[in-house]
């Protein structure tokens, strides 16, 4: 290991632009596809170098243009990047949710034609599940496909999808069955975006920004080939890929801890005065400390839980909880910035506040999505009642 | 750091959860109150503790123990923890025996060890003096006597200071923390009768005199380490009360029935579970790296030792109360057994550092 580390690090050292090296801001992350923007070319240039090793996707198979590494191995590279600041290539949907999903459940042809664009950025995918009167309740999905001969017809209207204007493809929910049950009757479906019957409007957002759209689907014909999985079966992977996701909306405050943040009691040292090295006001400083304890204390048990998946002891219930605790630490994360900031965390545009105060004004807002998005708190509650503590309906 | 047990602590924990279920369940330690019993604990059962080598958990195998650490010792205390057992672990297997073996000369070693190591020899670290833990406020003196020393001051809340054959004091000579062994029998000591029914004790030494070879080497960093250790020993107590008021709690939700209904059907009693369910997690895991960090001497203990406190100062707190509002009515009775479990939380998150204290510790220690 000690070699394969050594090799990783003079790789990143040699290939990794300087500019790829320093803090990334929210506008210049890289999530591909055909509609791509990049405000410099070194994001393009570290995309495609870190592709073609596969390093975009390090423990996909090497056969569908993955790294092909081991767990331990990838978490060599992902520390070597860390210590080096290297930003992170490539992110999406593509990468964090269906592709793990179609290594699972896909055919053998689906992988093929889907997986390698997707560690190459080629693509960009967003997420077709949440519809207007189906957010937390998502299995009572309405958006209708229907299997005609080759293909299916789909009409219908989803909500939340992350970036559909900026994406190629979209995988969905639809209700395959309508005379089923309402969790037996959905099916798994990739559907092309090219065709003119998906419309895609984004939404404004209490922060200003349009991450989300409302995505209209309009008689759409999807090949049949595009089902994932069996036929009404579609509920199972819908539930896979949300654990997938939740993983990744939970690392939130595990990725802003990385090289470039500013820390908090930088900030509240900054704005509250320092005394004998310390944050000068004591109530605020035993508040950044109680925050700071709380987090240090759950990166310590996803650590745990890492320790337990690597010594192959069946899988915990550990990982129920890192949704909601990630989610509302990274919350409570802007919120304690802004209390530490007083009136310069008030900023919304403008030379009166910093770059960094306007962004973290915005990110404050933003965060607040984390406990609602892709399962709320409440939901994941719910699941750790039921599926840790065996609490009755 | 481990965070995952290895097999030899797997074992000692196993063996101690049978211990402490069969031999020293809580109606053990509501028959102590009740009687009150002059010891406050089973001098029988402490020497079994000490036969299955708990007592030598901090001991170097040449001294007698077998140097198994903090990871081991934790294991013992947080099985303790689930039945609220009244034991000398604290005080005697774990302040006693680190500060023996870290500033013990040879003789010191000869003359203690062995009687501690074999349950027959109870000692009591007295530190505290306020109305809080306060290791550097220390007022009690240690005047030069002769070839020895001379104590004056007041010590409060002692651990199994009423009974302890040997107290270690730490006092004030000119701007040094030294710390002394005395016997128990020298000072004047007053059993507190306290909330959780445990056992301490208020202590003054009036000219109390000692001689030269009562100093216990390693002062006031001795003391720290050892302090340090008592952190982590009694965070890792407490989880264990924790997880014990949790799972009867769970339990109880699943059981009692109102409205023709389990209580636990209810979502205010769901998602109110599911966030103990959570804190008894993050606290685990806070209590593992910290025991882990103190036997590895890594450079992060102190720090993962003031988290592991505080986590378990929260989430006792939270379980214990939790426990008697999800019991309802029957929670409030003595009979009932979850109340101790609050009680006992109370006391133990003002020993050897409250929230607010291990917040600062913390803080301070990461240079903030």
């Amino acid at each position: 290991m000690p070699i394969f580390r050594a090799a990783i690090r003079s790789w990143l050292e040699e290939n990794c632009p300087p500019a790829m090296r320093t803090f990334m801001p929210e506008n210049e992350q890289v999530a591909g596809g055909n509609r791509a923007q990049y405000v410099r070319p070194e994001q393009k240039i570290w995309l495609d170098r870190m592709a073609a090793k596969g390093w975009t996707a390090p423990t996909w198979p090497a056969k569908y243009g993955g790294g092909g590494l081991s767990g331990d191995e990838a978490l060599v590279l992902e520390e070597e990047m860390q210590d080096l600041g290297c930003r992170i290539p490539l992110r999406g949907m593509g990468l964090s949710m269906l592709g793990p999903v179609l290594l699972e459940y896909g055919t053998e042809e689906q992988r093929q034609t889907h997986i390698p664009p997707i560690v190459r950025g080629d693509i960009r995918w967003c997420q077709g599940y949440s519809e207007p009167e189906a957010g937390s309740d998502l299995a009572s999905l309405r958006t209708r496909a229907v299997l005609q001969g080759d293909h299916f017809l789909v009409n219908g209207h989803k909500i939340w999808t992350s970036n559909a204007h900026h994406s190629d493809w979209i995988f969905c929910l639809v209700r395959t069955d309508p005379a089923a049950k309402k969790h037996e009757g959905i099916s798994f479906l990739l559907i092309d975006m090219d065709d003119p019957g998906v419309r895609p409007r984004p939404i404004r957002l209490i922060s200003g920004v349009s991450v989300f759209c409302e995505t209209f689907i309009e008689n759409v014909r999807v090949p049949a080939g595009n089902l994932v999985g069996p036929l009404n079966k579609g509920w199972t992977i819908a539930k896979r890929l949300l654990e997938h996701e939740r993983k990744g909306i939970g690392g939130i405050a595990a990725r802003n801890a990385a090289k470039f943040e500013i820390p908090l009691e930088a900030v509240a040292k900054q704005f509250a005065g320092e005394r004998n090295g310390q944050i000068a006001d004591p109530i605020l400083r035993d508040r950044v400390a109680a925050y700071s304890m709380d987090a240090h204390a759950f990166q310590l048990t996803r650590r745990r839980a890492a320790e337990e998946a690597e010594s192959g002891a069946a899988p915990g219930p550990l990982s129920a909880m890192f949704k909601l605790q990630g989610t509302e630490l990274n919350k409570r994360r802007y919120e304690m910035l802004l209390e530490a900031e007083g009136f310069q965390g008030l900023g919304w545009d403008g030379d009166a506040f910093t770059p960094d105060q306007l962004r973290f004004t915005r990110e404050w807002l933003r965060s607040k999505a984390n406990s609602i998005e892709g399962g709320t708190s409440e939901v994941q509650l719910n699941i750790i009642a039921k599926r840790v503590l065996g609490l009755p309906d | 750091m481990a965070l995952i047990l290895n097999e030899e602590a797997q074992m000692v924990r196993d063996t101690a959860l049978d211990f402490f279920r069969q031999r020293s369940p809580i109606t053990a330690m509501r028959k102590l109150r009740d009687d009150n019993d002059p010891d406050g604990f089973s001098r029988d059962l402490w020497r079994q503790m000490a036969e299955l080598g708990w007592t030598g958990f901090l001991v170097n195998e040449d001294d007698g123990g077998s140097a198994f650490g903090m990871t081991g010792l934790s294991q013992v205390m947080e099985a303790a923890g689930r039945t609220l057992a009244a034991t000398p672990l604290l005080s005697t297997a774990l302040m006693g025996a680190s500060l023996l073996s870290i500033g013990g000369t040879k003789g010191q070693k000869a003359d203690y060890l062995p009687r501690l190591l074999a349950g027959e020899h109870i000692t009591a670290l007295a530190v505290d003096e306020g109305s809080r833990h306060a290791p550097d406020q220390i007022g009690t003196t240690a005047e030069r006597d002769g070839a020895g020393y001379r104590l004056n001051g007041q010590k409060t809340l002692v651990l199994d200071g009423h009974i302890a054959d040997t107290l270690i004091v730490a006092a004030r000579a000119g701007d040094a923390v030294m710390l002394f062994l005395v016997p128990g029998e020298a000072a004047s000591r007053t059993r507190l009768s306290m909330v959780d029914s445990r056992n301490a004790a208020l202590i003054r030494f009036d000219n109390v005199q000692v001689g030269p070879d009562a100093v216990l080497g390693g002062g006031a960093i001795a003391l720290e380490l050892a302090l340090d250790r008592a952190r982590v020993g009694l965070a890792a107590e407490m989880l264990g009360s924790a997880q014990e008021a949790f799972d009867r709690t769970i339990q109880y939700l699943k059981d009692r029935k109102q409205f023709g209904v389990a209580i636990g059907s209810f979502q205010a009693m769901k998602h109110r579970a599911a966030e103990m369910f959570c804190e008894v997690e993050i606290t685990r895991s806070a209590v593992l790296a910290a025991a882990s960090a103190l036997d590895q001497g890594s450079n992060d203990a102190a720090a993962l030792v003031a988290l592991a406190k505080a986590k378990a100062n929260e989430t006792l707190y939270l379980c214990g109360n939790e426990g008697v509002q999800m019991h309802g009515g029957i929670g409030m009775t003595d009979e009932h057994e979850i109340g101790f479990f609050m009680k006992r939380s109370r006391v133990a998150e003002v020993s050897f550092g409250d929230t607010r204290f291990c917040r600062d510790r913390y803080a301070g220690i990461m240079g903030y």
